[in-house]
């Protein structure tokens, strides 16, 4: 089965519970409702065998409602199939299911999705930090944190400060006309 | 009075070989020719300092093979890489450890001042925590580089006033 059939087999097996199909050149997306996470994913492990969770990783759409979306990865070894799922998740519940009993590997990025977006992973085995250090009072990959960082004092652990950025983070303007225009520049300047 | 060696006039072969020279210049030259470094390898500026120890830049030619991995045991402190706030108070606790007369080369943009990484996450150069006495600049710095920093370590030893300046209580007290 290719990624788009495998997509509507699932949309099949679980009614209700596929919100969207996206396809782009190729690869297949899944949105599923929080309820069905986990039916799915044992579904996907199990019977479709896909066995390699590749990545997970989250999104804030700041500003959008619901703000998060965390992404799963998932291949097949032996049908070499991809398939990326889905699941929004809104600032009122920051709380999903873990599928680390599912994918061990799913363990270490789940805990660094907690540390870097603050989402919580229900039933998860050890969610700590794992890149900042525990006690550490932000989570810095949110839209609304600033890139150079906040100050932060843990005695004898750990301390922050906000980096010097100097014009700003001088990275290439997005959604500009030509590549001139797009270069990266201290921002604010003409 | 400068601390350089000077050979006196002499006929060596009725006395032997003897040298006079300051107490400073003899202990700074033992003291520059034999560093023993405290690796701080933290990143990518490792590999070119595991580079410069091995065979063809060879830093063991400065007396720095014997790559000490207890602080208790090291000379200076070679910084090479970046430095996270996560890491930045152990690097600051090996330092402490360090015996007088210690040094600290920031090797790398990373040490020296954060490098490319204006973050949340990483210390804006390790002078923020401990005193550095040679910057060195690259990303990574050649081995050559990071060669040049420890012969500029070693002038500034060579002119350190090292006995009058940590034995001043004493040579204050042989004074009176």
């Amino acid at each position: 089965m290719t990624a788009a059939e495998t997509a509507l087999a699932l949309q099949e097996k679980f009614p209700g519970a596929v919100l969207s199909i996206t396809e782009f050149r190729g690869e297949s997306s899944l949105m599923l409702t929080m309820a069905s996470l986990i039916p799915v994913m044992t579904y996907c492990q199990g019977e479709l065998a896909f066995d390699l969770l590749i990545d997970i990783s989250s999104v804030d759409n700041m500003g959008g409602d619901p703000r998060y979306v965390v992404v799963y990865e998932l291949y097949s070894l032996t049908t070499k199939n991809h398939l990326r799922i889905k699941v929004s998740v809104s600032e009122d519940d920051l709380n999903v299911p873990t599928v680390s009993q599912l994918w061990p590997t799913a363990d270490w990025h789940e805990r660094e999705i907690y540390d870097m977006m603050g989402i919580r992973f229900t039933g998860h085995p050890d969610l700590r930090r794992i890149l900042m250090w525990e006690g550490y009072p932000y989570h810095p990959l949110r839209k609304d944190f600033p890139m150079g960082g906040l100050p932060s004092d843990m005695p004898d652990v750990a301390f922050s400060e906000t980096a010097p950025l100097a014009g700003g983070p001088f990275v290439t303007s997005s959604g500009a006309m030509d590549r001139v225009s797009a270069e990266p520049r201290a921002k604010g300047e003409k | 009075m400068s601390t350089e060696l000077t050979h006196a006039a002499y006929d060596s072969k009725i006395e032997g070989n003897i040298i006079f020279t300051q107490l400073d210049a003899a202990m700074n030259w033992m003291r520059k020719n034999s560093l023993w470094p405290m690796p701080m390898g933290l990143a990518c500026c490792a590999i070119e300092l595991m580079a410069t120890a091995s065979s063809r830049f060879d830093i063991a030619r400065f007396g720095a093979e014997v790559m000490r991995f207890s602080p208790r045991q090291a000379d200076v402190m070679i910084v090479a890489g970046t430095v996270t706030y996560k890491m930045a108070l152990a690097v600051k606790r090996i330092w402490d450890q360090m015996p007088e007369p210690k040094w600290c080369i920031a090797m790398g943009a990373c040490a020296s001042s954060g490098g490319m990484y204006r973050s949340y996450a990483v210390l804006q150069g390790i002078d923020h925590l401990i005193p550095v006495d040679v910057y060195i600049s690259g990303c990574p710095p050649r081995p050559e580089a990071l060669i040049e920093g420890f012969m500029r370590l070693q002038r500034k030893i060579q002119g350190e006033q090292s006995f009058l300046a940590q034995k001043k209580e004493l040579i204050d007290a042989l004074a009176e």
